[in-house]
């Protein structure tokens, strides 16, 4: 064993703070680091210096780029050592310093000695040494010895080198796809941990082969592993390919379900566990799957280890969501954890059992959750709060109780998140439940009356100037409001002025009332209150100008029917070059990204090597209007309508990637096409793509703009543009052909041979569709948006789907086909529903807006009906979206 | 979820939530500011909880955290929230039982530090880039103490101070077993 690094004090024990390292430092250490240098090694002292050296490392120390290298030479010194302990140093000490490509050589001669030492574990660390630290080229010539490894007797070894092969498998995906027989070999291996990692490098080297993967699953699941591990890994392959190979029609039966229920008998916890989870996650599990996966499930629930009731809560709260009967029998066990010590698990329990709970058992359970309230952190309220929320929506009888459960907590201490998810929970009520409208309203007023937040009471205000002029005594909320007037900041004071003038617009008996306050408010010491307030008594009629009544409310509460995102980013890129005629409202974009759910999300989630598609070279529109607009040859096309998301032309892994962006314009259309040359041999020059339109027959093409050169790992476009009739959504099927001149190039040079081979590569077909010609975009009211529609202008009519999987995907079909943006939730469908209806929004080529409603019924023979009902600003439109569905 | 079981970090901290030992294998924390608040908020949201006979777990900033204490030091193995939470707590359990091994029982910061060439081997044993290497304690153990002196070393080269400690460590090896 090490020994202590500092002598030890007789009076050690006494002191507190007692640590080897005390008082230790970056330049004392880097001198004492000269020992590796003398002639006769003390290997201890060796020892202890590394371990000082990784304990700064470790304590967030670094070291320069002149100081890491000099300790890298030094280390690689005491190779000549044959102590096993001092080399396992050096070894942690290499991985740590991540040696640069040319310090690399120095050591690799000394490491691939190690590799084929007689000791297994100078075998097995320098294979994951020179594997982390080396690059492709040198990855060829050990190849051999990590195949070896790969089989090696040794677990330990083997183990080393499998893992390994995970790490370069990112980097250097044909170097290791070679070793499949090896790794098949290693999959049989008695040794758990190697067939555990076996299994995970073969099928991660056949990931994007289906077939190869279905045939994995169907023999090991026969069952030859024994690793819990990857008894594991196995399962959740298994569920990947239940994903995609579906449920057996004609039995019914799923595939391999069999499998999973069996490993739901397995002696290891684990495996259970991670059946329970796959099946739980089947896509329209059944009451019949479902009910032996709970049934383990509820057993963990009373275990004395947290981390299993934790994982059996957390997985029972997400089947709630879907199958909340199916979760019902454990209500008894899951009751009994709301007195959970831990917390998360407490928070779980409460949140499932709100979800599965009846009509009944609601009151008992506030009581026991009042309780439970006041002894937990924020950030556990906001998810009980969300609970109780959708608990209100589904049992809008019990509003009183769950009202004046929200009332209470808003008056008790807690941070913004907090009070923003009860005061968002209310207003949802408020609008889904008319009879909770009074109530609620008194308690956000009341609320505001002593509101820390800023934000908080401008979003209550806004929200109270919609709402409280319509209710039964508007004159009982301008107390608090002009209270507001009174007593807060000037953001505040400012938002009141608008409420005000909200109630004066709506109720005129109290008019003259309102202008009274308003003209206090003249005197703000604020410009904008000041000018706010001056601005609503003209527009209200107290001054000289007077607005027609609908002008007023159009002005007060018509809302913006532009993305704020997108006016976030138009009015930057204004100030960024300011230019002389003023901003132009009706200059920014409409399209709602649809991506920036996904970007939001993305930064916790890192890209899974080769499976993650170098991503698209900027989707948002602008960008591809502003690289549009800079072809001269395209310039004149006019406005650019809509850009689609990228449609793959070839299959993941093959020599050329290409994917196609469809440009729509008036009166032209114009693909994108994105080229990518994997082949790092290769540089190709003179890109098109020949497009054949003949069963496109509206589209005649008037042009194409080559790419000149394409080298390897550099995306680069070439396009075509078609010309079309103007205003008219014209489809058609479009077949493609990318011609190239191929030339060679010397790897080691990057330079290209002078000449080249012209060569075809056949590309799949893509369609232009309907959905195209129409721009996805929000309302915010969907409600508010279809009455204001003219009802001339509705079509409606009435079409049969056939036998559909089940209504959400009839209801995702139908979405796919027009394009258009979902509202208010409604492309959610609830399992087992029988009947959905669903909202749409969009603009239409042409600038058109449409708003769709879509009612669908399903049968028992899984027939779905639908009817669909449309508005529009044009008639022709609603008939052509009529039209779009009756063809596809 | 597709993938192989990943572990984002293992921390080893003490009663003040001071490093005695990390390791990152995810960029989620790409500075050395970023790790410290993380091992920071950690520390003080688990702080009060007991985990001293059985691990605990607790979900932060959408990862799952699994937890145990002895004396005055505090393990910590941190996944992604889509991670199999009895997963993790195999890591944790290994790392755990084998520092017991290895420091033979006596589990506090003091005897961690001055074997700290132990703790970090111990760390580099079980986890290599994130993948699960070893989870068996024992197993663990005898992979970071296999040793002193290479067995294919001639004899002469060992001292015999050095020839008695090994004689001493199969001793108390054997004991322990």
């Amino acid at each position: 064993m090490a020994q202590p690094l500092v002598k030890k004090d007789d009076d050690r024990d006494d002191e507190v703070d007692y640590s080897p390292f005390l008082g230790i430092e970056k330049g004392a250490v880097l001198q004492e680091a000269r020992v590796f240098n003398d002639p006769q090694l003390d290997t201890r002292r060796c020892s202890q210096v590394i371990t000082k050296l990784l304990y700064l490392l470790n304590q967030g120390e670094t070291l320069t780029k002149v100081e890491a290298t000099e300790v890298f030479f030094a280390v690689t010194k005491l190779f000549q050592s044959k102590d096993i302990g001092l080399r396992r140093m050096v070894y942690l000490m290499i991985k740590e310093l991540s040696p640069s490509a040319d310090e690399v050589i120095i050591v690799t001669s000394s490491l691939m000695k190690d590799m084929n030492s007689r000791t297994d574990m100078y075998r097995a660390n320098a294979i994951r040494v020179l594997c982390r630290i080396t690059d492709g080229t040198l990855l060829t010539q050990i190849e051999r010895y990590l195949k070896q490894a790969i089989v090696d007797k040794s677990p330990v070894v083997a183990s080393a080198a499998l893992v390994s092969g995970i790490h370069l498998l990112q980097t250097n995906p044909e170097i290791v796809k070679r070793w499949s027989n090896e790794v098949q070999e290693a999959v049989q291996s008695r040794a758990a941990l190697v067939q555990f990692h076996a299994l995970a490098l073969l099928h991660q080297i056949r990931q994007n082969d289906r077939l190869a993967v279905n045939k994995l699953v169907t023999s090991l699941t026969k069952g030859s592993i024994r690793s819990p591990l990857a008894q594991c890994l196995l399962i959740r392959y298994t569920s990947q390919v239940i994903r995609e190979s579906g449920v057996n029609p004609q039995t019914g039966d799923r595939p391999f379900y069999d499998y999973l229920e069996g490993c739901l008998r397995h002696k290891a916890e684990m495996v259970i566990y991670e059946a329970a989870k796959a099946i739980t996650e089947l896509s329209n599990v059944t009451a019949r799957e479902l009910t032996p996966a709970i049934t383990v499930l509820q057993l963990f629930l009373s275990s004395s280890k947290p981390v299993l009731r934790f994982a059996a809560v957390r997985t029972l709260n997400k089947v709630a969501m879907t199958h909340p009967m199916a979760v019902t029998n454990c209500n008894i066990d899951m009751e009994s954890l709301i007195s959970d010590q831990n917390r998360s698990i407490a928070t779980l329990a409460i949140t499932t059992l709100l979800k599965t709970g009846n009509e009944s058992s609601v009151d008992r359970l506030m009581k026991q959750i009042t309780n439970f309230m006041s002894d937990i952190a924020d950030e556990f309220k906001i998810v009980v709060v969300e609970a109780i929320r959708s608990l209100c929506l589904k049992f809008p009888l019990k509003y009183r109780s769950l009202m004046n459960f929200l009332s209470n907590i808003l008056r008790e201490e807690g941070g913004f998140e907090y009070k923003k998810a009860i005061v968002d929970s209310i207003v949802i009520l408020i609008r889904d439940i008319p009879d909770a409208k009074e109530s609620g309203l008194l308690h956000l007023c009341e609320f505001i009356e002593d509101c820390e937040f800023t934000y908080l009471s401008t979003q209550i205000l806004h929200f109270l100037g919609n709402e409280g002029p319509k209710t039964s005594d508007p004159s009982k909320y301008i107390r608090y409001i002009y209270n507001r007037v009174i007593l807060e900041n000037a953001t505040v004071r400012a938002s009141a002025v608008s409420t005000l003038a909200k109630f004066g617009a709506l109720v005129d008996p109290l008019k003259p009332r309102i202008f009274v306050l308003l003209r206090r408010c003249l005197f703000d010491n604020d410009d904008e209150v000041r000018d706010r307030a001056t601005l609503y008594l003209n527009t209200l009629g107290d001054g000289s100008v007077t607005e027609t009544d609908k002008a007023v409310k159009e002005f007060l509460f018509g809302s913006l029917d532009i993305p704020l995102t997108n006016l976030e980013t138009s009015l930057k890129n204004y100030l960024r070059d300011p230019a002389e005629e003023p901003f132009d409202l009706y200059s920014v974009p409409k399209e709602v990204k649809s991506q920036s759910f996904a970007e939001k999300k993305a930064p916790s989630k890192k890209p899974t090597g080769l499976s993650a598609q170098p991503a698209a070279p900027t989707s948002a529109p602008d960008a591809y209007e502003r690289l549009l607009s800079s072809i001269p040859e395209f310039a004149s096309f006019g406005k650019l309508f809509k850009s689609s998301a990228p449609v793959e032309l070839t299959e993941a892994e093959t020599e050329y990637a290409v994917n196609v962006v469809k440009h729509i314009f008036d009166r032209h259309v114009v693909f994108q096409y994105n080229c990518t040359n994997t082949i790092p041999e290769q540089c190709l020059e003179n890109v098109t793509v020949i497009v054949d339109a003949s069963e496109a027959e509206e589209f005649a093409e008037v042009g194409t703009k080559p790419l000149k050169s394409l080298p390897y790992d550099t995306p680069a476009q070439t396009f075509v543009a078609f010309e079309k009739p103007e205003g008219v959504p014209a489809v058609g099927k479009f077949s493609n052909v990318l011609r190239f001149t191929v030339k060679e190039v010397d790897p080691s040079t990057g330079e290209a041979e002078d000449d080249g081979v012209e060569d075809e590569y056949q590309l799949e077909d893509f369609e232009v569709v309907a959905a195209d010609y129409i721009l996805k975009l929000g309302v915010s009211n969907f409600k508010n948006a279809w009455e204001n529609m003219d009802p001339a202008s509705e079509r409606v009519d009435e079409y049969g789907l056939g036998p559909r999987e089940s209504l959400a995907e009839a209801v995702n079909a139908v979405i796919i086909l027009l394009g258009m943006h979902p509202c208010e939730g409604t492309e959610v469908v609830p399992s087992n529903s029988r009947s959905h209806t669903c909202l749409l929004s969009g603009v239409y080529i042409g600038n058109v807006k449409v708003l769709v409603r879509l009612s669908f019924g399903i049968d028992g023979t899984k027939e779905v009906a639908m009817k669909l009902a449309v508005r529009s600003e044009d008639e022709s439109v609603s008939e052509a979206i009529h039209e779009i569905v009756a063809s596809g | 979820m597709d993938s192989c079981p990943s572990v984002k970090n293992i921390l080893l901290l003490d009663s003040e939530g001071k490093r005695v030992a990390v390791k990152y294998y995810s960029d989620d924390w790409p500075t050395n500011s970023a790790k410290e608040a993380f091992e920071k908020a950690v520390f003080t949201k688990t702080q009060k909880t007991n985990a001293r006979t059985e691990a605990e777990i607790a979900m932060f900033e959408n990862n799952i955290i699994v937890y145990k204490f002895v004396q005055d030091l505090h393990f910590y193995v941190t996944g992604s929230e889509d991670e199999s939470e009895l997963i993790l707590a195999t890591v944790l359990q290994g790392f755990f039982d084998a520092v017991g091994i290895l420091l033979r029982g006596n589990v506090d910061k003091r005897e961690a530090l001055e074997n700290l060439d132990l703790i970090l081997l111990c760390i580099d044993e079980i986890v290599d880039g994130g993948i699960i290497l070893e989870t068996d304690a024992n197993s663990i153990a005898s992979k970071v103490a296999s040793h002193s002196i290479d067995s294919g070393a001639p004899l002469s080269e060992q001292t015999i101070s050095q020839a008695l400690a090994t004689a001493r460590e199969h001793l108390t090896r054997s004991l322990l077993k």
